[in-house]
């Protein structure tokens, strides 16, 4: 065994980084779970149609309002009937996916970057800073998150980007305090005492150490995130601080079919469907998408 | 050990204090150790008494409450943090238990390469690699390995992964914290193995955390005994094993198993009671509780750290007093 300090690497080729491969290998297992497949496929499928809805259904369809055929059953003109307007269903739901999915995805994410980024610093570095912000967002989340929202609504003024802002901001103090119980356990690791001992700064062993071993707690939380955060939309459309009628948006119309619930049932039931397959898809991808990143459960 | 070149690490009066519910917690107190180039200082003492904490207070993974660390002559202590971070270079750190030292999440490769990149050692991503295989050759691990997830490999394989780690900066000192204690004993032999080999063929200096007696005998030249923060005996290992002095490391010693059916019958000297706190200990003898030869003047004052045979030191005062009278 002596002298192995000396066998030079000549062949080199033998081991590569397979960095490029990453993506290929996460896809390859993704693969394999056909439900966190399925979710995948049924949210592209979401996104396409909200990306060309115009084309699918003109804008117009959503808005025009048609007294001479309110309430209408689906039929095959009207796949989703109508609503107390007489606009067409259908038309609505795809138009308000814009809306809808918008708003959960933009949010979702966004609280995941500001909220990872705040809780592994204070879940990593700790000590005086870690009391400060925690307690900071302490009295943050004792005011209720709706009327948090509505507050920052109503002094911005309503406007999709004003209650991404809103709901934004009311939900990152929930997911800082998640990452940093995950950060809290993973900074203890030794592995992250090996990187300080190996000069590693403290932004790399944040970023390239301790974040992508929280990667599923994160995933689970965005995804379950979405689905929160439409009907976090919807709340604030129903009390009239979201979106502007007439312009649709699935948690608007589940409320304005609230009056019909028992005449026309089918008002309430498209749009709630739209919100339960979208969150139901998302969720399932999410954690398809958590075990195939995870080496640990490599097949 | 009279020799006239500085050693490559010294502590002096090094000491490390915790602050917990109740008042300080001495885990290092006093330390003073010297460890020659390419020497092992083995350093043995039970569960609690400071000799990880030492260990990671000498590479300043813990900020030390006084004293000084020698690091060839200069105190590290005083680094600012460029200089830290080239002095993080020649100081490493072998860790216990080989499950949670590696980023699980990174493979074999990668792992190994991260110092170096970090650091920028190598001019660029190739030789960082070509690194990465010569080490891994080094400390025996075998190339297929590579892409490979920390998971999928056993605990001499993991630890093989930690000390190629520790190698990729060519370190001249480790602190090697019980390095083998988690794995299996027939793996600890190779593991032990591989570390001598590789302190003869990269000359390195270590420092041994071991409660092991048997294995810091094999590896170590030096040996200190700790007890609750404080050095309480240092001597060549040969010399320690059969001249105790202190109290403390006869006990110790006598509860190494003998594979020796002669020595069944043998008794064993049993330490009495628990470790004394080590929150806020008052003067004297930290061993005073538990020991056998207690004296009144243990209970008072701490006993002075002397040369009771050439190269032999003892922290206790009943040999003290023996040496006067």
């Amino acid at each position: 065994m002596s002298g192995r300090i000396n066998s030079a690497a000549t062949e080199t080729e033998v081991l590569i980084f397979k960095k490029e491969n990453r993506l290929k290998e996460i896809w390859r297992r993704l693969k394999k779970d056909k439900l966190a497949l399925a979710g995948l496929f049924l949210v592209c499928f979401f996104i396409i149609m909200a990306i060309f809805a115009e084309l699918i259904v003109p804008y117009a369809a959503a808005v025009t309002i048609n007294p001479h055929n309110r309430l209408a059953r689906p039929t095959n003109e009207f796949i989703f009937g109508t609503d107390g307007f007489g606009r067409d269903l259908f038309a609505r739901c795809l138009h308000g996916a814009r809306v809808s999915l918008s708003i959960g995805f933009i949010t979702a994410i966004a609280t995941a970057i500001a909220g990872s980024i705040i809780g592994a610093i204070v879940g990593y570095v700790g000590g005086k800073l870690d009391d400060i912000v925690m307690r900071a967002l302490d009295i943050f989340s004792a005011i209720p998150s709706i009327l948090f929202a509505m507050a920052v609504v109503a002094a911005m003024g309503p406007g999709i980007f004003n209650i991404c802002v809103a709901i934004t901001v009311t939900s990152i103090p929930g997911f800082v305090r998640i990452v940093r119980s995950a950060v809290l356990g993973i900074a203890e690791q030794e592995y992250i005492e090996a990187c300080r001992a190996g000069g590693t700064s403290t932004a790399r062993i944040l970023f390239r150490h301790v974040l992508p071993n929280a990667v599923g707690t994160l995933i689970v939380n965005t995804t379950a995130n979405v689905s929160q955060m439409i009907l976090t939309a919807a709340i604030l459309s129903f009390l009239g601080l979201g979106i502007n009628p007439p312009q649709p948006e699935w948690g608007s119309l589940v409320s304005e079919g609230r009056e019909f619930l028992r005449t026309a049932p089918h008002l309430t039931l498209f749009p709630g469907l739209m919100i339960c397959l979208a969150s139901f898809a998302i969720s399932v991808f999410g954690d398809g998408l958590r075990d195939a990143l995870d080496p640990r459960l490599r097949t | 050990m009279s020799q006239p070149a500085v050693p490559l690490i010294q502590t002096k009066g090094l000491k490390k204090y915790f602050k917990v519910r109740g008042g300080l917690l001495h885990a290092v107190d006093d330390v003073n150790i010297t460890i020659p180039e390419r020497k092992t200082l083995g350093v043995v003492g039970e569960s609690g008494c400071g000799k990880t904490t030492l260990g990671r207070a000498i590479i300043r993974l813990l900020e030390p409450t006084s004293g000084e660390v020698l690091f060839k002559g200069e105190n590290v202590l005083k680094y600012n943090r460029g200089k830290m971070r080239d002095a993080r270079k020649k100081m490493q750190i072998i860790f216990q238990d080989p499950y949670s030292s590696i980023n699980p999440r990174m493979s074999v490769s990668e792992i190994i390469a991260e110092f170096m990149i970090v650091n920028k050692t190598c001019e660029n991503r190739k030789a960082a690699l070509q690194r990465t295989v010569k080490l891994m050759d080094t400390v025996g691990l075998a190339r297929r390995y590579a892409n490979v997830y920390p998971h999928e490999l056993d605990g001499g394989r993991r630890q093989r992964i930690g000390i190629a780690r520790a190698l990729s900066l060519s370190p001249e000192f480790i602190v090697c914290d019980e390095p083998v204690s988690a794995l299996d004993v027939s793996i600890q032999a190779q593991i032990l193995n591989l570390l001598m080999d590789l302190q003869d063929e990269l000359g390195l200096t270590y420092m041994f955390i071991t409660h092991d007696l048997s294995v810091v005998k094999h590896i170590s030249d030096e040996i200190v005994v700790m007890y609750l923060g404080h050095v309480v005996e240092q001597a060549s290992s040969n010399e320690l094993f059969e001249n105790p002095f202190h109290p403390y490391t006869k006990a110790l010693l006598s509860a190494i198993p003998e594979p020796d059916i002669e020595m069944r019958n043998m008794p064993i000297t049993v330490i009495k009671g628990e470790v004394t706190s080590p929150i806020n200990p008052g003067s004297g003898c930290r061993f005073a509780a538990r020991c056998d030869y207690v004296m009144d003047i243990c209970k008072r004052e701490t006993p002075v750290f002397s040369e009771h045979k050439p190269d032999h030191y003892v922290s206790c005062w009943k040999l003290h007093s023996n040496m006067k009278g």
